[in-house]
């Protein structure tokens, strides 16, 4: 396998949701991303954007009744949608690994951590009960849990919020897996408390060569780790590009309206924020349109019209815009040498 | 928009629950990260009320009539419904069905110890063994069991919500002496009680129903009041006191109404239950004083001799008192799903 | 500020603020405000050292601004919310609402000042009865406190009340799980308006609110006061919606009030190690800020209110914490600039760059 290939690569993704007697919901229409070893790949939306809908579709977590998956999700070149329960069930843990957003529902009450580490490790490797045992301490160890040895032997509830994302951690990297999916790994935690999962998930990605699919609602955490970003809106990609092109150049108009409705701590504090109208639910009920549309200040009817396509704009960078936003919001990100002087990074700064 | 939301059309768009930051897996993730139907035929005219907030001129949709919607939508219910409809039915009108008397022999009808008449013409179940026609047995036998489940039931719900109430609203010690009193009701066995009861009242019909009712308050009792006491703590009963209402207001008109729907499920699975209740206690000789009254659980017991020979005398009344408590139950377990606030979308 | 300190004591004090004496248009003044819950643990679940959610709170509402409450989870953030509303007992302390003692007060007199202050609370889901058409949540406070007669004009009030909070007068026959986040949120406000109060209590109004609607929430929030002449006291973990809509922000750890500023001062200048880490914590939307930016990692979890650590009790977790004094004696409240107090003994020093985080 060539290194520049892509360690994931999805291609056309569809998932459709259908009950008996009602609409059929399509939750992911169409989308294709790739994730390479040793980089982050963000994926943002809303609730209903169908961002979590796709990495269950990737992982095989769907239920098998009432959802129709389509496309393909090839890693390292074997489509995932195509195997069989059992084939996923050996890669899963393995080769892909997950972080989910509650640390409390995804560990198992019951069962001591440590267990839940040798579990894994016992599982896909075979490893003898002592050395899986040593194994999980030094995982323990190395997600930043004081005291490993005493604490494998603990119940999730013994451990707080941000320990027990630590051991979600510790036993999505048992295996050394290729591929981390990462749902919203800190959305349930604390401020300060997120701040030392993002660090330590960015440093174990840099470190290990491992592929991370970060998924998440905040731009806030998109702008300090990942290396690209694609931003969903209603179950389709509306817009891919790098990072820092991401953030100075925001060219769909969701995007760009989603950046500037954050209230900023860096930002015109007396500066009246510009909402984006509507609720997420507010979609077009035909097909081809953009979704967008009815909440977008700039849609007219070229938007309802014709099959919206991704629009290449500039290197790296693709959206589906008809309109697209020409100028970058009014926040520092658009003058990049005024930014570091910002009130946060000067307090911050100036003790250390 | 879920998974499960109705389509554009039915009136009720941003019906469902748009995800909040806190989020399981499983199918709870589903509902609230599915994206939105798309219907071809809603035409751009559509767009513009979308855009306002989807909030259109039709009623809303209350609580009640989307469970009833639910209900109608859920073959189960409807089969459970249809069961519980036919009993009813034929016990109101067992009169009309049924061809003879209840109890009453008929004169020449050919019994002897060692069989009965099988079905004929005249009589298309049959006798049973003391020579009065099956059918009106069995159609008689149905209004006494609707009659005695309603009434336990009604006895059971009546007094237990009281006292669930009671504990439920007041909590502290008033909560503390009411659930030592239902823990009291609770430890001692309903047969007992109904003997006693039968001891005390004589054998009776009602002597049975109170005897199944007051069997019935703990756990009423038990259920309300675990029900508003998880209610209480939520942010809708804090908003009303902190609206300045009256606790009593807060109590009836906020904390009650929510808490009722596990209790009007157990009532319907009471029902059923006390159904087979009342077969069991007069299999045990504790119903009605009379022999002769058509009751199914006595009807099993008095086939019980002739279980060898004419086996359908205790067939048939087997398969009404399953029937009838099926359809309870399917009910129950429908309406217990419908109300669910979690399946509401 | 701590119970430990007596009140005498504090002002005497050269540096300590007075706390008798709140400004002079004070809608609200918090006093020494505890509420500590019964600990667990034992063999009865009971005996437990008692949980001090909120443990010895001064803090002053000037009629007409907002003041914004931020903190982690479990720094009894919400709690002391619930305990200026009487939703929870407080355990000692006064809290004084345009001169009467909130919690010296009667069932009844209780029931009629609470017109007075209302509650705006998270999930807007949770706090509207499911049973309720938005007609009869809306209807229901002025009955109760007889603020309207007559059918016609409850129903004119309701179109009022809708129309104040931006939906549409058809929502009235509607049913709250009918409604998306934020439209039930805009529903939550106007239920709280429906009694005209003075004082609104809104207990993060934003976070369980999707992203691009949060600013419409938060841009009605301010119209209304400003319409309204309201007072906020606005709760919230995200110290930016914090800054954007408050006038003066105090930042909560513990139980305690740990710095209270006025204006953009907290934020220009934040003068507690935990207020400096907390922002540095917070993530902004901009890569270009984010990659230059050294954040201060805290180490550890927050320590067990049922147990707090001894002297300052940020001092298990500070980045700044000295051998001395941090961890004996309990930092008092006091102004570093004006209008800017602090709970840190080494705040110039930390502010100076004359200690380093370790």
């Amino acid at each position: 396998m060539n290194p520049a290939d892509p360690l994931l690569s999805v291609r056309d993704l569809e998932v459709v949701f259908s009950s008996r007697g009602r609409a059929d919901v399509r939750a992911v229409d169409g989308v294709s991303f790739d994730v390479r070893a040793g980089q982050v790949m963000a994926l943002v939306g809303e609730s209903g954007s169908g961002k979590s809908v796709t990495s269950l579709a990737v992982t095989g977590l769907l239920p098998a009744r009432g959802v129709r998956v389509g496309g393909q999700a090839l890693l390292r070149g074997r489509d995932l949608l195509a195997m069989g329960h059992r084939e996923l069930e050996g890669l899963r843990g393995r080769e892909v690994a997950m972080v989910f957003q509650d640390p409390m529902t995804s560990l198992n009450p019951v069962i001591p951590v440590g267990l839940q580490i040798t579990e894994v490790l016992r599982r896909h490797t075979g490893a003898s009960r002592a050395s899986a045992k040593e194994r999980a301490v030094e995982l323990l160890g190395r997600v930043g849990i004081p005291d490993p040895r005493r604490r494998v032997g603990e119940y999730p509830h013994q451990l707080s919020g941000g320990m027990r994302q630590r051991v979600m951690i510790a036993v999505a990297l048992a295996c050394d897996p290729a591929l981390l999916i990462a749902d919203e790994p800190t959305t349930a935690l604390d401020v300060t408390i997120q701040a030392q999962v993002i660090e330590l998930l960015a440093s174990l990605v840099r470190e290990q060569d491992t592929a991370m699919l970060l998924i998440t609602h905040d731009l806030g955490v998109v702008a300090g780790v990942c290396d690209e970003v694609t931003v969903m809106y209603s179950g389709r990609v509306v817009e891919r590009a790098g990072r820092r092109e991401l953030f100075a150049r925001p060219r769909h108009r969701y995007t760009s309206g989603l950046l500037a409705s954050v209230p900023r701590l860096d930002g015109d504090r007396s500066a009246r924020l510009v909402p984006i109208p509507g609720t997420p639910r507010d979609v077009v009920p035909w097909s081809r349109a953009c979704a967008f549309a009815p909440r977008c200040p700039a849609a007219d009817s070229a938007c309802a019209s014709g099959h919206l396509a991704l629009v290449d704009d500039g290197p790296a960078h693709v959206h589906r815009c008809v309109h697209p936003a020409d100028e970058p919001p009014a926040a520092p990100s658009a003058t990049p040498e005024t930014a570091p002087t910002t009130a946060p990074t000067t307090t911050t700064g100036a003790p250390s | 928009m879920s998974a499960t939301a109705p389509p554009p059309a039915s009136g009720s768009r941003g019906a469902d629950d748009a995800g909040d930051a806190a989020a399981g897996l499983a199918d709870g993730a589903l509902d609230r990260l599915g994206g939105q139907p798309r219907d071809e035929a809603a035409g751009p005219g559509r767009w513009a009320a979308l855009g306002a907030g989807g909030i259109d001129d039709e009623p809303g949709t209350s609580l009640v009539r989307g469970a009833l919607r639910r209900l109608r939508r859920d073959p189960t219910a409807i089969l459970g419904a249809v069961l519980v409809t036919l009993f009813v039915l034929v016990a109101l009108a067992a009169p009309l069905i049924a061809g003879y008397q209840p109890g009453r022999a008929l004169p020449g009808s050919g019994i002897t110890p060692s069989s009965v008449p099988g079905p004929s013409e005249a009589h298309p179940l049959g006798l049973d063994p003391s020579g009065v026609d099956l059918l009106t047995q069995l159609v008689y036998g149905a209004r006494q069991s609707l009659v005695i489940g309603v009434v336990s039931t009604v006895i059971g719900l009546f007094f237990g919500m009281v006292l669930g109430t009671l504990a439920g609203a007041f909590g502290g010690w008033v909560d503390t002496v009411v659930m030592r009193v239902v823990d009291i009701l609770l430890s001692i066995p309903s047969l007992l009680l109904a003997v006693s009861i039968a001891a005390v009242a004589g054998q009776s019909g009602t002597s049975v129903m109170i005897a199944i009712g007051v069997a019935q308050i703990p756990i009423f009792a038990r259920l309300l009041r675990g029900s508003m006491l998880a209610e209480r703590g939520a942010d809708y009963v804090l908003a009303a006191t902190s609206l300045g209402l009256r606790h009593r207001t807060v109590v009836m008109s906020h904390l009650l109404p929510n808490s009722l729907g596990p209790v009007i499920v157990q009532a319907t699975l009471v029902l059923g239950t006390a159904i087979i209740e009342v077969a069991a206690l007069s299999y045990l000789g504790l119903g009605a004083a009379n022999p002769a009254t058509a009751e199914w659980g006595r009807m099993l017991v008095r086939a019980q001799p002739r279980l060898a020979s004419d086996p359908w005398l205790a067939i048939a009344p087997g398969v009404c008192i399953a029937i009838t408590a099926l359809g309870f139950t399917l009910l129950g377990e429908s309406l217990r799903q419908a109300l669910d606030p979690k399946g509401r979308r | 500020m701590s119970v430990i300190t007596p009140d005498p004591q504090r002002s005497s004090d050269p540096g300590a603020r007075d706390a008798s004496g709140p400004p002079a248009d004070a809608l609200l003044t918090v006093r020494g405000l505890e509420v500590h819950y019964p600990g667990r643990g034992g063999l009865l679940g009971r005996g437990g050292a008692p949980v001090r959610a909120v443990d010895g709170v001064d803090l002053d509402v000037v009629r007409g601004t907002t003041l914004g409450l931020v903190g982690e989870s479990g720094c009894g953030k919400s709690t002391l919310g619930r305990a200026v509303l009487r939703l929870s007992e407080p355990t000692a302390g006064s809290v004084v609402f345009d001169g009467t003692d909130v919690t010296a007060l009667e069932r009844e007199p209780l029931r009629l000042l609470r017109r007075r202050m209302q509650m705006v609370f998270q999930d807007p889901m949770a706090s509207l009865d499911p049973r309720q058409s938005v007609q009869s949540l809306l209807v229901e406070p002025l009955v109760a406190h007889r603020l309207t007669d007559g059918r016609s004009e409850q129903e004119a009030r309701v179109r009022e009340l809708l129309d104040l909070v931006g939906l549409p007068s058809s929502a009235s026959g509607k049913y709250p799980h009918e409604f998306s986040g934020g439209q039930r949120q805009r529903l939550g406000i106007a239920r709280a308006l429906a009694v005209e109060p003075d004082l609104v209590v809104a207990d993060e109004p934003v976070s369980a609110l999707d992203v691009s609607v949060q600013a419409q929430v938060i841009n009605l929030l301010e119209d209304l006061q400003q319409r309204l002449g309201l007072t906020y006291l606005v709760i919230a973990h995200d110290l930016a919606v914090v800054r954007h809509i408050a006038d003066a922000v105090a930042v909560m750890y513990l139980g305690t009030v740990v710095e209270h500023a006025e204006g953009d001062d907290l934020y220009t200048a934040p003068a507690h190690p935990y207020t400096i880490a907390l922002m540095s914590a917070i993530p902004v939307p901009d890569p270009v800020v984010e990659d230059a930016r050294e954040r201060i990692i805290l180490r550890g979890d927050l320590p067990s209110p049922a147990a707090p650590p001894s002297g300052c009790r940020f001092h298990t977790r500070c980045p700044y914490r000295q051998a001395t004094r941090c961890d004996t004696e309990v930092p008092v409240l006091r102004e570093v600039a004006p209008g800017h107090v602090v709970a840190c003994h080494f705040a110039e020093q930390v502010a100076s760059g004359a200690i380093a985080p370790a």
